[in-house]
């Protein structure tokens, strides 16, 4: 009996603490399955940050590090200056990195330090009930803005891979979603791509993963996925924006 | 011939894995719950094709695919 298709050995039998439909598992499920592929076992150590996915820990068989809200590129810089070799990773939501954290974020891929980042970009805040994120879409009704996200108001959103690509630092910054069998497979080749780049020492790589919330967007799992595709990605355009 | 194995335990009945499977085999049981108290997903014909769209949107890894 030939197996076609098993969960990988980089995470553990933790049962997920995600809603159901969360795409938090798949991201979780690239990310492990890429460091299986690139043989990385044993020689890893992950960034989990605060939010929905503050148990990120406790899912992927490797270290971890739990840092504070937002510092996990701050973190993950000092990890691997000490531990040239291994191999370091952050994952952060976007309140994590697109609000809190955006100063480390930014300077970490200033400076180009050799990590990848895996941001997940649900445009909410996931975890403390469905506030609006600074990547909420225009429009969009949260618990914060009942009405709809009304730009004069509460600003526009920010589409933190754009602003990264322009900086000199980073070496790889793309957006990817998960939404179906076909975009999965394309964010496993991006993230295995910005694995792949720290391995052979070329630098700074972000992987955006547009995400969803059906809980929070009072959507069913499929109906959330369907919003990704046709409405996040209007504002988020799928792509690579940097690549060198 | 494919066979889907699917974890009771593991699955939170979301569904994904009926939106993406294009023959359309899995279905949410009206009366199978596990212990956590979700209404599970289970296989309803014997007719796999092997394409593993389900295991790899499965946000839980709740799918396992086997080729006999």
């Amino acid at each position: 009996m030939e197996i076609l298709y098993k969960k990988s050995k980089m995470l553990t039998d933790t049962p997920l603490s995600y809603c159901p439909g969360c795409t938090h598992g798949i991201v979780h499920k690239l990310i492990a399955e890429t460091l299986e592929e690139i043989g990385a076992e044993g020689n890893v150590i992950g960034i989990a940050p605060v939010g929905c996915s503050v148990f990120a820990y406790k899912f992927f068989n490797c270290d971890m590090q739990q840092v504070a809200h937002g510092r996990a590129p701050a973190c993950a810089t000092g990890i691997k200056r000490c531990n040239p070799d291994k191999i370091v990773f952050a994952y952060q939501g976007d309140g994590d990195i697109a609000s809190i954290g955006t100063a480390e974020i930014i300077h970490a891929a200033a400076r180009g330090e050799n990590i990848t980042v895996v941001f997940i970009n649900n445009a909410i805040y996931g975890m403390t009930g469905g506030q609006m994120a600074p990547t909420t879409l225009p429009g969009q009704k949260t618990t914060t803005s009942p009405y709809g996200r009304i730009v004069g108001v509460n600003g526009n959103p920010i589409r933190l891979s754009e602003m990264i690509a322009t900086l000199d630092g980073p070496c790889f910054v793309s957006r990817v979603s998960v939404t179906d069998p076909v975009n999965v497979r394309k964010a496993k080749k991006a993230i295995k791509k910005g694995f792949e780049n720290q391995v052979n020492k070329k630098g700074f790589s972000l992987i955006e993963v547009l995400s969803n919330c059906p809980t929070n967007w009072h959507m069913s799992p499929v109906q959330s996925l369907d919003f990704v595709k046709n409405e996040m990605t209007k504002t988020f355009p799928l792509g690579v924006f940097k690549d060198c | 011939m494919a066979r889907v194995a699917i974890e009771n335990e593991t699955c939170k009945g979301c569904g994904i894995c009926i939106s993406v499977c294009p023959v359309k085999i899995i279905k949410i049981s009206n009366t199978k719950t596990n212990k956590a108290g979700y209404l599970i997903a289970e296989v309803i014909e014997d007719k796999c094709i092997g394409c593993c769209s389900c295991a790899i949107m499965c946000p839980d890894s709740a799918i396992s695919i086997f080729k006999e």
